[in-house]
């Protein structure tokens, strides 16, 4: 299970949890993502853009 | 860099203590209105006309900029400073307070169709400005502003703004596909039915998508434009109930003036200006100059900085009092106030912004998002020969 974070604000996708009020249930794998969504938070960045974190990544 | 404490970053804010003029002059307004109504000066009842419209441009103009810049190292700390938001929520409750003294007036006094037509008016510029404190509360990531930012849209009945300008206008910015981004060559009269019907199609549909992946139809109570929508509705009916059913005009109108006020400032906002399309057939991201600035103080206070609003673009959470100003971005001749006065007569309005779009592109305004139809006659206007081939 891997995270994604929005470089632009700071919101995190985390695939084990998913984001259930964009419609991706818990344990939505990035790769199921439509790659025109973007940020739901900032709408700045969107899918293709995001970076992945690597588990040792500390969130700001 | 070291990040500076709250009381450190407080002195990089020059208008710290201006800023509860942002809910001052509805307090203003109110006083005012009530003065009208009571010593029965008609006059007095178009206070927030007069004052958006004529006060609010002039002392623009008298008082002039201020482009000071907190420094990097300030940012964080302004931004955790709770003062600056308690102000945006003190403002939603004067807004609600003094919209339902209106409709308490409007409902049960005798008035003249003048005096019906000033308050009325009056309303409208009270809702219309809450949109931009909605805007501000609106795309801030906790629950509690993006609540209050629903409740501030009630009264205007212009809920799904807060769907669609999120996720649709932020996205589709200074591209032609977006309905909030006005087109060179394009007056605020064509602009304004487009944008408003169109805005409503756009929250619509992505509501719907947002369901439909979650496999839920469009008229679910998740919807968040119905959500919006039902709290207009309670709102309304609560203040018929209260104040009798001939308040149904007012409220309709007034809302209709309102929505037309927040239009007006987003014609304003990208009028001309166009994000380039890659190779991939996408646009390139939003920059600063895809958003017309103007940093006069007294519009900035009132509009909680919404004039930076290339800033806004590029960091759309942050906060209003941490936003910065650009030298090299768009920049306007006055403040938002005085812009949209030049708007609602067009052919003054393209004497005085088209040049400014043709600089802006070095003279190509092939670059330029123009209305369509009208493209020969711009660019006989303006001929990009001279700048063809140029980056």
């Amino acid at each position: 299970m891997a995270r994604y974070r929005c470089g632009e604000c700071g919101f995190v996708y985390d695939e084990a949890e998913g984001c259930e009020h964009e419609g991706f249930p818990p344990g939505t794998a990035w790769a199921d993502i439509p790659d025109d969504w973007a940020c739901p938070d900032c709408a700045v960045v969107e899918k293709p853009e995001f970076d992945r974190l690597d588990d040792t990544t500390v969130e700001h | 860099m070291e990040a500076l404490s709250i009381e450190q970053a407080r002195d990089y804010d020059h208008k710290r203590y201006l800023w509860p003029m942002g809910f001052g002059i509805i307090l203003l307004i109110g006083a005012l209105t009530s003065v009208g109504l009571y010593a029965g000066m008609t006059l007095f009842l178009f206070s927030a006309p007069l004052i958006t419209y004529g006060v609010i441009p002039l002392m623009d103009w008298l008082i002039g900029k201020d482009s000071a810049n907190p420094p990097e190292e300030a940012l964080a700390a302004l931004e955790s400073d709770p003062y600056y938001r308690w102000l945006t929520y003190i403002y939603v409750g004067i807004e609600l307070v003094f919209f339902a003294f209106l409709a308490y007036v409007v409902g049960t006094f005798q008035l003249s169709w003048l005096e019906w037509f000033g308050l009325t008016w009056t309303t409208g510029i009270l809702t219309g400005v809450s949109i931009n404190t909605a805007h501000e509360l609106g795309h801030k990531k906790p629950r509690l502003e993006r609540w209050l930012a629903m409740i501030a849209l009630a009264p205007v009945a212009y809920g799904h703004f807060y769907v669609e300008h999120n996720k649709g206008h932020h996205r589709r910015v200074a591209t032609p596909q977006d309905p909030a981004s006005a087109r060179m060559g394009e007056s605020f009269w064509r602009f304004l039915p487009r944008t408003m019907v169109l805005s409503v199609a756009s929250a619509w549909r992505i509501e719907k998508e947002r369901l439909a992946r979650k496999g839920k139809c469009a008229f679910s109570s998740d919807n968040e434009v119905l959500q919006a929508w039902a709290m207009t509705a309670v709102l309304w009916f609560a203040l018929m109930a209260a104040f009798g059913t001939q308040l149904l005009p007012f409220l309709v109108l007034q809302a209709f003036l309102g929505a037309s006020l927040l239009e007006a400032v987003n014609y304003v906002e990208h009028y001309g200006l166009l994000r380039r399309k890659m190779d991939n057939g996408r646009f390139e991201r939003v920059q600063p100059a895809h958003s017309w600035n103007n940093d006069h103080i007294v519009t900035n206070v009132f509009l909680f900085h919404l004039q930076r609003h290339s800033d806004h673009h590029a960091h759309p959470t942050r906060r209003y009092q941490a936003l910065r100003h650009f030298d090299d971005a768009p920049e306007l001749p006055t403040g938002y106030a005085g812009m949209i006065l030049l708007a609602y007569v067009p052919w003054l309005w393209f004497r005085v912004m088209d040049p400014r779009v043709v600089r802006h592109y070095r003279g190509d305004i092939r670059r330029a998002n123009l209305q369509p139809g009208r493209e020969e006659k711009l660019l006989a206007r303006y001929p990009a020969a001279d700048a063809a081939g140029e980056g």
